[in-house]
């Protein structure tokens, strides 16, 4: 694991290569190092862990941090093999605004995560090639992970409801 | 039409496909776009594939998933910890040990209490045990769809004497909830270990019996011996974990990587393949069968004397006996089974081996007894990508086998 002292010298090389304001804040919390950086800078700070021999994408997830602002958060589980090393990249974006540059054409991994991501946070990622729902139906509103989704009333879509309803709504 | 329909309809194919599409075709070729499932036996649950075909050579496969999407981790948010465990469980429903472990790893590192060693040892009895039960559903069902159809029955019979293990050690056939937060529910049952013993003394002779049905066998070597290969590099970009990137040669395991729960102190191989087609694909995961009865063996063998769960009294249940003579440990069961115990606030990804790859688990903590959040990293929701890449200008026939080798729990994949 990088300690807190690597995590701080990555944050610096960061903050050197893209601008003071890439790095949002470190965190260095049960032995494993977070870097949140701003959300345009995604792209080349995942690179620079690229070269740094974090290779390898273990997972892309969103979280809801309601009611912080700015509430959605991407974090992108990032693995060195050789090293056997992990570091989280982690984003924040406002539910207003809630756009983040696509990582998936240097990350195909990322492909499927981003679209789950989307159809449960609503996080549009800039420049996905096919950016759809993929859980959840096509016509379904809201992005149900947000934590003020309500939970229950969900009519279950079967041929039979597509007409006009015959009961009353629950 | 309803525009649920319509939209469905208008699914557009990827840009592969429309790039084939925009060729010169000659006046007797045309491609066909062919849906496959939800409901087909070869799709080892609902999963639905569009694909587009060029004769009997796939052009590109378009997966749809979501058809068994319960919001498990929705659900996740709205039970206190320890409650969460068993909603967790049920997603991938082969692998339910590891689900729960990796929950429970990341709560436990969140709260930073330590297991006890024996916790840990019959931690890795049962993940072991889970591992070989869902290689043996996977061995016997892809099997069928290589048209051997006694290999279902013989992997079956198995399989049921883990479940019979299974239900001795916690009352449950699946869906155990047996990881709880410091540790396991219970010891083991008197008889417990005798019975394991018999079952590891039978497992590597009838590992040797389905390869000597299998690794000699005409058609099974036609079907998969260098269909649909996927190179290392491919698979690493892709995201791919487990076996099938072992198959490939990347000898990539976090129990050897990156040992927790004591897999530093067992001696195991990692098998790896060659080239990473279909024949490594099966080759490895029944090698692996072999090496998770060492383990086993091992781990029943090695098994220390002590508590089997926390004694830390703010996270684990108080013993039943204690509850007649101790007001403190009243009060800590009311605590615990009303509000639960709280959390500092944090988050944490645990990631572990399982049978299909790797199993990560975040929790995010706001410092409530609740959850925040729950995600599960679910290996068959990210090697799914991979699929098209490996079938893609294979004949549609092995297109069956190579979606039996890559090993897709449904449930892991919805959530």
């Amino acid at each position: 694991m990088p300690d807190a002292t690597g995590l701080e010298l990555i944050a610096n090389e960061v903050r050197e290569k893209e601008g003071a304001q890439a790095v949002v804040e470190t965190v260095f919390f049960r032995e494993h190092a977070t870097l949140e950086v701003a959300p345009e800078k995604v792209g080349p700070v995942l690179e620079l862990l690229r070269e740094r021999g974090y290779s390898f994408m273990a997972s892309l997830h969103g979280c809801d941090y309601y009611p912080q602002e700015p509430r959605l958060g991407v974090l992108y589980e990032l693995l060195d093999m050789s090293a056997v090393d992990r570091i989280t990249v982690k984003a924040r974006v406002s539910t207003e605004d809630p756009h983040i540059p696509s990582v998936t054409e240097r990350w195909p991994t990322a492909d499927h995560q981003e679209r789950e991501t989307y159809d449960m946070f609503g996080v549009v990622f800039d420049g996905h090639p096919d950016l759809r729902r993929i859980l959840m139906p096509e016509d379904y509103e809201g992005h149900p992970q947000r934590r003020d989704f309500p939970v229950g009333g969900e009519p279950v879509i079967f041929t039979f409801n597509e007409g006009p309803p015959t009961r009353g709504p629950r | 039409m309803s525009e649920y329909r319509r939209r469905e309809q208008s699914i557009t194919l990827s840009p592969l496909a429309e790039q084939v599409e925009g060729q010169e075709e000659s006046l007797t070729q045309e491609l066909l776009t062919l849906n496959f499932g939800p409901h087909h036996p070869a799709t080892h649950g609902v999963l639905r594939l569009l694909v587009t075909l060029r004769g009997e050579i796939v052009q590109d496969i378009k997966p749809i998933i979501g058809y068994v999407h319960t919001g498990i981790e929705k659900t996740a948010e709205d039970k206190s910890y320890w409650k969460a465990i068993p909603v967790v469980e049920r997603m991938d429903y082969l692998a339910y040990h590891f689900n729960s472990m990796a929950y429970v790893g990341a709560v436990e590192t969140l709260l930073d209490v330590q297991v006890p060693k024996r916790a840990q040892y019959l931690r890795v009895i049962h993940l072991e045990l889970n591992r070989i039960m869902s290689h043996l559903v996977w061995l016997g069902t892809s099997a069928l769809d290589l048209g051997a159809i006694s290999m279902f029955w013989y992997c079956f019979r198995e399989r049921e004497k883990i479940l019979d293990l299974f239900e001795m050690s916690t009352g449950q056939r699946m869906h155990t909830r047996y990881m709880q937060v410091g540790g396991v529910a219970e010891d083991i049952p008197p008889g417990f270990a005798q019975k394991l013993r018999s079952l590891l003394d039978e497992m590597p002779g009838r590992i040797d019996q389905y390869g000597d049905l299998l690794n000699s066998n005409e058609i099974v070597l036609q079907r998969l011996r260098g269909t649909c290969p996927l190179d290392a590099q491919t698979l690493l970009s892709l995201g791919v974990t487990g076996p099938l990137l072992r198959a490939a040669g990347n000898p990539w395991d976090l129990r050897k990587a990156a040992p927790y729960c004591s897999y530093e102190d067992f001696d195991f191989k990692i098998p790896v393949g060659t080239v990473g087609d279909n024949y490594d694909r099966y080759a490895v995961r029944l090698a692996e069968m072999y090496e998770s009865t060492k383990i086993i063996s091992q781990a029943l063998e090695g098994l220390p004397e002590g508590p089997h769960i926390t004694e830390d009294r703010k996270v684990a249940l108080p013993p039943r006996h204690e509850l007649a003579t101790s007001m403190e440990a009243l009060i800590h069961h009311f605590k615990l089974v009303t509000e639960g115990f709280r959390v500092p606030p944090g988050e944490v990804y645990y990631p572990l081996e399982g049978p299909r790859g790797e199993y990560g688990c975040f929790v995010r903590s706001d410092g409530s007894s609740k959850p925040a959040r729950v995600h599960m990293r679910d290996p068959s929701f990210v090697n799914l990508q991979a699929f098209s890449h490996m079938a893609r200008g294979a004949y549609i026939a092995d297109m069956i086998a190579t979606l039996a080798m890559l090993d897709p729990v449904l449930g892991g994949i919805d959530r």
